[in-house]
């Protein structure tokens, strides 16, 4: 089941906080977070993002096409290296 | 014989299952189709006359996005997912499962036909 329409969609607060500072002082700097669970909202756009993956940040450059999905989306907590083949 | 949007209808069935040869259409669209239409959705194909023909295609183009147009958006939905490069595009470069659904065994839609790997270990008990 979706999230509730009324409550909007969530960004953790000191994600947004970091966010909010970076556009007032139009600097783009790299925010580190864990937060995977958060909305990536139009003011994220530009803005590069390490988001953790278990074991390490992978910088995540939001564009305007993700808008809408997750930061964890973007960080693969996974690796497939493909099966052996033997000859 | 009845062609709407590029597809031919079977005659020999009723209004409401033929018009679910369109893609993009299915039962209930089809219901709903008529409903607009002020046409009965039991009539058989081969009893429409023009003027319902033609009333069924405007009510068609009129209100619903079907066929080419539709697999297209489909496809540039796809695309866009692929293109920013999340978790769901990466499954849907690799032809595996999207929804989270487990690949152990089955997943066949998505995976296509078994592939056999020669010389795979038998599990021995």
């Amino acid at each position: 089941m979706p999230r509730s329409i009324s409550k909007g969609p969530y960004i953790a607060h000191h994600l947004k906080k970091k966010v909010d500072l970076l556009n007032e002082n139009n600097s783009k700097k790299t925010i580190k977070t864990w937060s995977r669970r958060s909305y990536i909202t139009p003011d994220f756009v530009g803005h590069t993002f390490a988001v953790h993956n278990g074991k390490k940040f992978i910088p995540v450059y939001v564009t305007e096409n993700m808008v809408g999905h997750k930061l964890g989306e973007f960080s693969p907590t996974r690796v497939f290296r493909g099966h052996i083949t033997k000859k | 014989m009845v062609r709407i949007l590029g597809v031919d209808l079977p005659l020999k069935k009723r209004g409401e299952v033929a018009l679910t040869y369109i893609y993009g259409i299915g039962r209930s669209r089809a219901k709903n189709i008529f409903e607009k239409a002020s046409i009965d959705g039991n009539k058989y194909v081969k009893d429409w006359i023009d003027d319902e023909i033609k009333r069924i295609r405007e009510v068609i183009s009129k209100n619903y996005k079907v066929e080419g147009d539709l697999r297209g958006e489909i496809r540039l939905n796809i695309k866009r997912l692929i293109d920013i490069g999340c978790y769901r595009g990466k499954r849907h470069r690799l032809g595996l499962p999207v929804r989270g659904q487990k690949t152990k065994n089955n997943a066949r839609t998505r995976k296509g036909k078994r592939k056999t790997v020669a010389n795979k270990k038998k599990v021995t008990k």
